[in-house]
């Protein structure tokens, strides 16, 4: 009773953290309804932004995913069109060999274009071609494919020269033929099948061929030697230099007359397209926050209006405005808060449950939980602002009032 | 009566001026001088009031509905601020202080009880007294030990855990002043502690505040009932703003009313 005498001087206590969060959740403690219904429009909003920028990320990590298999280090060279007939100008014959000695390049495969038309039988008419293509392909055409046999085997330098053919996926689906062992009949000649090849995506003309060895073709088939396409594989870090050599290297004299693509292009524009969020969905779920927002907002005012006299009994106890500022805002931060995580669970779970039905993988980007987690906090403050400044400017003297 | 002068500290302490006071001296906890409130409108809820109350005091400030005595609470709880006249709280001049500063005097000079008891619902009567410590800057622990000692002091050592429904009106009003007394104010201000209770518990209550008193504290009771405040042993009776008898004072205080404030 005598410490006023030594005059200490007035200085406000700072509350620890554990004492803001203590009576910032005070009110919550007592609510808990209103909070789960106040948290509701903020978790919907994030939730639903949460699960449009998961299953986008989602379907663009599984075209990279296929990407990744397939690589995105192959070229295709084909030749390109004479500027004055319009013709297709041949590659030279020993063009695989040229483009092999390009420094970097790993594998090289090449076809070459036969004018037939392969069917089951002699019975069937030969304009019958069913889109197949019947091409001569080099034995290092599989590996630079990085393609795999669905059953059977692969071209070697034996079975190159007598007449057996390796048909792609879509062709043997057409043709009817499911197993090694079967034949079918090109020009005149029944050809063995070998084996079947397996989905391709890199190169869907190559699916819709049936192969046969360089040899037999040569023998057989009236093929002249020249390739029609040649496929090119480097490792990653070579693949401009080499994309800028093989033009001048397949025809030294006209390098403008052959054409190199990169097959992986439009996968990664696909990739690129998966990617990109449904904007109409995004924005939806933005207006879903802003109304959940709005929603704390006002829970924050009626909060305070109820709680006046708890306002007025703190200011009575020592607390400063700063303080009855600082339990409100903590308190919408918290209502906001926790809807924000709520929301991302629930948008988690939701991408998590679209994926594993479509059979994609389960992406969540980190930055979009980040960001939606920020994204609730700022709604807090702003909305939980003018409330809290509204409780400090009360006066203390409302806690005196008999309730 | 010295503690009516406005310099009592001063006039107490002798020739030796600027001097601190001696230990001993029953130092005023309040002292008011002039202190009128008008509200927006014109109208005069204190109209020149002088008051000071020194340490160890019990006083009853009794007056009837309208009579101002809120508004004189409010003042020298510092919840509030005068339209006019000088407020000094525990040596503080409340004029010159900012909110802020208000607050920590709040917190460290003053405890309130209300007639509503403003307990908080749902934590146990332990966690309410220790409110009454948050804004003191003693750590957790300390609080909650300072409050179980508080509690005991009101005579409610086994109800620590209880929760406010649990409690009977008096025993609620109990630890509310438990909470008002934890941080040890210079002055604690009751208002009408009994206003709320029946008979039996409002004579306990009013037993409390003068166990209180006699262990040295410093007491105001704002009422309305005269019987109350016959039992305290002083009053200071307000009507209409002003305040019309203080037995302290005796008779002096309307000619010295008539002569500070002309």
């Amino acid at each position: 009773m005598t410490a006023h005498r030594q005059r200490p001087t007035l200085k406000a206590a700072r509350l620890t953290p554990r004492d803001i969060l203590h009576t910032g959740s005070a009110g919550m403690r007592s609510r808990p309804l209103r909070v789960v219904l106040s948290a509701l429009g903020i978790a919907i909003g994030i939730a639903t932004m949460i699960s449009v920028v998961g299953i986008s990320a989602s379907s663009k990590e599984k075209v990279l995913q296929e990407l990744d298999k397939l690589g995105t280090n192959m070229l295709k060279i084909t030749p390109g069109d004479d500027l004055l007939t319009g013709k297709k100008i041949p590659m030279a014959e020993d063009a695989v060999g040229r483009v092999a000695r390009i420094d970097g390049v790993e594998h090289v495969g090449g076809t070459g274009l036969l004018e037939h038309s392969v069917r089951r039988s002699e019975k069937i008419s030969e304009d019958i071609t069913g889109g197949i293509t019947v091409q001569a392909a080099t034995e290092g055409l599989l590996t630079t494919l990085r393609g795999q046999l669905r059953t059977g085997t692969w071209l070697n330098k034996a079975t190159g020269t007598y007449p057996a053919v390796v048909l792609g996926d879509v062709a043997a689906d057409r043709l009817g033929i499911s197993r090694p062992g079967q034949r079918v009949y090109i020009d005149g000649q029944y050809f063995t099948v070998l084996g079947i090849l397996d989905d391709l995506p890199l190169s869907p003309e190559i699916a819709r061929s049936a192969l046969v060895g360089w040899g037999i073709g040569k023998s057989m088939l009236g093929f002249d030697g020249h390739p029609t396409t040649l496929y090119e594989r480097s490792a990653d870090a070579e693949v401009g230099k080499v994309h800028s050599l093989v033009a001048r290297t397949v025809d030294p004299q006209t390098p403008r007359n052959v054409n190199v693509t990169d097959p992986s292009a439009g996968l990664q524009a696909k990739a690129a397209t998966e990617g990109a969020f449904s904007n109409l969905l995004l924005g939806l779920g933005g207006v879903a926050l802003l109304v959940g927002g709005v929603g704390v907002a006002n829970t924050m005012i009626i909060s305070v209006l109820e709680r006046r006299y708890e306002i007025g009994l703190r200011r009575s106890i020592g607390a400063t405005r700063g303080q009855i500022r600082g339990q409100f805002v903590t308190e919408s931060l918290l209502l906001s808060g926790l809807g924000g995580v709520a929301g991302i669970v629930l948008g988690a779970a939701a991408t998590g449950v679209y994926a594993t039905s479509s059979g994609l993988p389960w992406v969540v980007p980190l930055w979009a939980v980040g960001g939606g987690f920020g994204a609730t906090l700022v709604i807090g403050t702003v909305a939980g602002l003018y409330p809290a400044v509204r409780a400090s400017r009360l006066s203390p003297t409302l806690a005196l009032h008999a309730a | 009566m010295s503690g009516a002068s406005p310099h009592p500290r001063v006039a107490d302490s002798g020739p030796v001026a600027p001097a601190p006071v001696p230990d001993r001296a029953p130092a005023p906890v309040v002292e008011l001088a002039g202190v009128t409130k008008e509200y927006p409108g014109g109208v005069a809820a204190l109209r020149g009031v002088d008051l000071t109350i020194k340490a160890g005091e019990l006083l009853a400030i009794v007056g009837p509905s309208g009579s101002g005595k809120s508004t004189l609470l409010h003042i020298v709880g510092t919840l509030d601020r005068p339209t006019a006249g000088s407020v000094a709280i525990a040596g503080h001049d409340v004029g010159r202080l900012s909110d802020r500063k208000l607050s920590a005097l709040r917190a460290q000079h003053i405890g309130f009880v209300f007639q509503a008891f403003h307990l908080v619902p749902g934590i146990s009567a332990r966690d309410n007294v220790a409110e009454g410590l948050l804004y003191s800057g003693l750590s957790r622990a300390e609080r909650h030990r300072r409050a179980a000692r508080a509690l005991e002091r009101v005579g409610l050592g086994d109800r620590l855990k209880h929760r406010p429904h649990e409690l009977s009106g008096g025993q609620k009003q109990r630890v509310a002043i438990a909470r008002a007394v934890v941080g040890e104010p210079d002055l604690l201000l009751a208002d009408e502690p009994t206003g709320a209770l029946d008979t039996s518990s409002g004579k306990a209550v009013m037993q409390l505040i003068h166990d209180l008193n006699q262990e040295g504290a410093t007491i105001a009771v704002i009422t309305h009932d005269t019987e109350i405040a016959k039992m305290l042993p002083r009053q200071v009776r307000i009507r209409d703003g002003q305040v019309v008898q203080d037995s302290a004072a005796q008779g002096h205080v309307r000619t010295r009313i008539r002569g500070d404030a002309p």
